[in-house]
């Protein structure tokens, strides 16, 4: 008798992804789709559901959706239909999600999210990519023993990416989503941030005997709030079910709840997979007709997505493709590089800079990039004093860190602080000899030939200097300064 | 305390009886003052016994409202822009049209002094021509039923033999305009609700094309189907309030862009060639005797101006009552939804927590017609039955409307057929609902096709009034008016409307 062991199983994951379009205005709506505004804030007769209101659709929101779906490699279909998926709950004020059903926005589509060893693609198909309207927030921790609900959310404009039961591992299903996002951010789709909800993952995962053709039964996770999160929920749910199937039992189809803390799945106490939603089209709105023309239209202004611009940086900007990688792991980031990069005429520094300092300082500061307070224009700038040697290196990052504080550029800083490189003899000279002076035992040595300890002695002037001495000065007037006046 | 308000002068009560035009008229010139109009319709209200008491027809009402609107009228006249069509003229809205200032309950428990923060478009083009709102009107309970028995404010009484139901569910608009409280109502259609009550009520009921008429702020019953209509004394009455509250709407996406003609503009077309199709499916043999000898009369009238009518069949319509009564009970199920006791409305608590809540608040708010179709609506979307109804009855619609398209293509303008299959019926005397459902069995296919339709009345039977439907293609409605006015003038003297009551 062989044991089966969870090597003989294989994962089988679907991920259902939620995006919030980045829409001033709401779906159905013209309440501001902003969020973090005071609760029920941003609401009116059609988001609040009174009696006699009716939804018109955000024509933005739209292109905004046909942008993703193009980006996702999808057919849109020059018809789709609104449907009303009908359930009961507090925020969900007309008691039903007008979301599409049997007729979507867009079908077909997939992502090539890496390569296997032997260097074949792996591929992940897209189902589909619907509109739909995103539920109000039920607040369940802010007053004692009652539930509040903030209707700020409801209406905001989705879109759910639904995927093909194609990934193999957490490692897959983590890379599908970074591209995901990736791409959305690139197509300036959605902010796709998963801290402010506007990017939401359900994980599909089922076992299987490696070989099988059939799938398995799957679950469904919820609750699972970042990316690392979705990998460890998959693992863990995985684990789960394979020791079920190894002890003869069967894995019941349900939906199961993340609990980070404790890093294992749970089942849902809700009955929400006995649900039926009694989908129907919805009357308020037409079918929606986009004219194919448009459609082709809103495909050719998408924006640069990641693949294009890493092949353009490394052609254009002679950087190596590891760096363009890196620089394209975010669009704002690449996009603040190439800025930098132009004004400088610098690549090779502002790829070090952009992801060194400008990357430290942006995650010490929380923000984001375009909130960053030093603007590419000021660091192309920094890059250029660098280049001229009007700063030293050590000047260059204290002058780049006042920038960060005081959002000044950095000719300003530099003279404010006194960090222009220092050239002028006498100045120089006045700093060797308080050095020599106060550092006697070394400088006896060094004028003995212990020439080792020149480094040290420029070190040392360089300090005094706050940085601003220019080094290859202090090297040439050392020596003779040491030798004592002739 | 507050003064009495001062009866009405007889010149304003005879202005509120004689047609609108005179009444616009004389208020644009000032001859009349808004405000006594105001006064003349709720004396008049009082005459004729419209409180709770006794015909019941409003829910609410808003005398100091609506004499504060007159007084603005007044205070407008003589500045640069002039008063609108329906300057100074009293008028009542059905109780589920959105309106600031006075409830919108929809005759439900549910909505029990629920005030809406907006006001639907159709009150605001109101508004804007000069309408004065008096009073929302008693209907059935979110439009379900043809009787207006079924409010949770008590039936209305029909004003021309108070022992009968006014139809429904615009009873309420029908009575008042019948009682010569307005000379204008609206109320609203989803398979036959403005017509029924005015054939009942010796009235004209207007429902326009599906799209010609905003339904932003009409509570929703089943979307596909609704429309605001109006409620008439004359048919030129209600060309004018159709004239007013038509166009499109950018807050409806299902109005439509289509140019809204001058209606009374049909009144003295003639009808000279006019092609009268006479639908056998709506004259069965079955049919009440009365009414089959006034509908033969109306179409020898027809006939006399010169219009021809023709033999035509529209073969689905008998499939027309089970279709109605699968897709607008769904689209009800989900459009009632919202009332849940979490946002407005009835809120009734309960210990089995928000489960129990919904279903306490819904069992207590809803009365048994409403409820029974929310059951009926949830069952035929369900997964499982959806194809076999939902679907079947949507491919059935098409066939529906289909009908219409190719008798309209063959030639025919206005197809016209009895509004009715009985006269008013006593309240209480039809209790089984598949028998009330009945009452629209010549009405409900015009909502399912979305083509414009009116009843006009055309006699009576020992007393209780008679209407005929004259039923157009899509925004048909201009010769849809044109077969009315004809209709109208031929028959004055058989029947003149609205002079029944005492």
């Amino acid at each position: 008798m062989t044991a089966v062991t969870e090597r003989e199983y294989e994962m089988v994951v679907g991920l259902e992804v939620h995006v919030q379009l980045k829409t001033r205005t709401k779906a159905f709506c013209s309440c501001s789709a902003d969020f973090g505004a005071p609760p029920n804030t941003n609401v009116c007769p059609v988001c609040l559901a009174l009696p006699g209101a009716l939804p018109v659709l955000n024509h933005h929101a739209v292109e905004l959706a046909v942008r993703a779906a193009i980006a996702l490699e999808c057919k849109v279909h020059e018809t789709s239909v609104f449907a009303r998926k009908n359930y009961f709950y507090p925020d969900l004020p007309k008691g039903y999600q007008i979301s599409q059903y049997d007729k979507p926005l867009a079908e077909k589509g997939w992502l090539t999210i890496g390569e296997l060893e032997n260097k074949t693609p792996v591929r992940v198909g897209i189902t589909r990519v619907h509109m739909e309207e995103d539920a109000g927030k039920s607040v369940h921790d802010r007053y004692n023993g009652v539930t509040a609900i903030d209707l700020n959310r409801a209406g905001v404009p989705l879109i759910e990416i639904v995927s093909e039961p194609d990934m193999r591992s957490s490692a897959e299903a983590g890379a599908y989503l970074r591209l995901i996002k990736q791409i959305l951010s690139y197509a300036g789709v959605s902010d796709v941030s998963m801290e402010e909800g506007s990017l939401r993952v359900d994980a599909n995962v089922s076992a299987r005997l490696r070989g099988a053709t059939k799938l398995g039964t799957k679950t469904e996770i919820k609750n699972v709030n970042s990316f690392s999160a979705v990998e460890r929920a998959l693992d863990s749910e995985f684990t789960r079910q394979v020791a079920l199937l190894k002890s003869g039992g069967t894995v019941s189809q349900q939906t199961m709840l993340w609990d980070g803390a404790r890093g294992e799945t749970r089942p849902s106490r809700s009955k929400e997979e006995s649900h039926d939603y009694r989908y129907f089209p919805e009357p308020d709105l037409p079918p929606l007709a986009l004219d194919a023309e448009w459609i082709a239209r809103v495909g050719r202004e998408i924006p640069e997505l990641p693949d294009a611009r890493r092949k353009r940086l490394v052609d254009e900007y002679k950087i190596t493709p590891p760096d363009a990688e890196l620089l394209t792991s975010s669009a704002g980031f690449s996009e603040y590089f190439e800025a930098v990069a132009r004004a400088s005429l610098d690549p090779k520094g502002a790829v070090n800079w952009v992801m060194g300092e400008v990357s430290a300082a942006v995650n010490a500061a929380g923000v984001h990039l375009d909130e960053f307070a030093v603007r590419p224009a000021d660091l192309a700038e920094l890059l250029r004093m660098l280049r001229d040697d009007v700063v030293s290196h050590t000047a260059a990052k204290r002058i780049f860190a006042r920038m960060v504080e005081t959002g000044k550029p950095p000719v300003q800083v530099a003279a404010e602080e006194g960090l222009q490189k220092v050239d002028d003899d006498s100045a120089l000279a006045g700093w060797i000899d308080e050095v020599l002076a106060e550092n006697p035992s070394e400088a006896a040595r060094y004028r003995a030939g212990e020439t080792k300890l020149q480094g040290v002695l420029v070190g040392l002037v360089m300090k005094k200097s706050k940085g601003s001495a220019d080094p290859k000065k202090v090297n040439q007037l050392l020596p003779e300064r040491a030798r004592g006046p002739s | 305390m507050k003064a009495q308000p001062a009866r009405a002068s007889a010149a304003a009560a005879k202005l509120l009886a004689g047609p609108l035009t005179e009444c616009v008229a004389c208020i644009r010139e000032g001859a009349a003052i808004p405000a006594d109009m105001v006064s003349a319709s709720f004396d008049r209200a009082d005459e004729v016994g419209a409180g709770k008491d006794a015909l019941n027809i409003f829910i609410s009402t808003d005398r100091e409202g609506a004499t504060e609107s007159a007084k603005q009228l007044t205070a407008h006249l003589g500045r640069a822009e002039p008063l609108g069509n329906l300057a100074g003229v009293p008028v009542a809205l059905k109780d589920n049209i959105a309106t600031l200032g006075m409830p919108t309950t929809c005759g439900s428990r549910i909505l029990e002094g629920y005030v809406s923060p907006y006001e639907a478009t159709v009150v605001r083009r109101l508004r804007a021509n000069g309408a004065v709102i008096v009073g929302k009107t008693n209907m059935d309970e979110f439009a379900m039923g043809s009787s207006t028995e079924n409010s949770a404010y008590g039936p209305t009484r029909n004003p021309v033999d108070i022992r009968r139901v006014p139809g429904g569910s615009s009873g309420g608009s029908a009575a008042a305009v019948a009682a010569g409280i307005v000379r204008l109502a609206l109320g609203s259609e989803t398979g036959g609700s403005v017509r029924q009550p005015a054939s009942f009520c010796g009235v004209v009921g207007v429902k326009p094309t599906y799209g010609r008429v905003s339904r932003y702020g009409l509570v929703a019953f089943g979307s596909s189907l609704d429309q605001v209509g109006v409620l008439g004394r004359t048919v030129e009455d209600a060309s004018i309030g159709m004239e007013v509250i038509s166009g499109c709407d950018p807050l409806d996406s299902t109005s439509a862009d289509v140019p809204v003609p001058r209606y009374e503009l049909e009144k003295n077309a003639g009808l000279k060639g006019l092609v009268i199709g006479k639908p056998r499916e709506y004259f069965p043999d079955g049919l009440d005797p009365r009414i089959a000898q006034e509908c033969e009369r109306a179409l020898d009238a027809y006939r006399e101006l010169g219009a021809t009518v023709r033999d035509v069949s529209l073969p689905h319509t008998s499939y027309s009552i089970p279709v109605y009564y699968i897709i607008a009970p769904a689209e009800a199920s989900s459009n009632l939804a919202r009332f849940d006791g979490v946002r407005y409305g009835l809120r009734v608590l309960s210990e089995r927590g928000l489960n129990g809540m919904y279903e306490e608040t819904r069992a207590r708010g809803f009365g048994p017609e409403v409820t029974r179709r929310v059951l009926l609506g949830t069952y035929v979307l369900s997964a499982g039955y959806y194809d076999a109804y939902y679907k079947k009855a949507q491919a059935v619609r098409t066939l529906i409307a289909q009908d219409f398209r190719d008798v309209f293509a063959s030639g025919v303008d206005v197809l016209f057929t009895p509004t009715t299959p009985t006269p008013a019926f006593e309240l209480g005397a039809v209790k089984d609902a598949y028998e009330m459902y009945l009452s629209d069995i010549f009405t409900a296919s015009a909502n399912l096709a979305g083509v414009p339709a009116m009843s006009v009345p055309i006699g009576d039977a020992a007393g209780l009034p008679i209407g005929g439907q004259i039923i157009a293609p899509h925004f048909g409605e201009s010769v849809m008016f044109r077969a009315a006015f004809g209709l109208e003038r031929a028959l004055a003297g058989n029947f003149v409307p609205g002079e029944q009551d005492a």
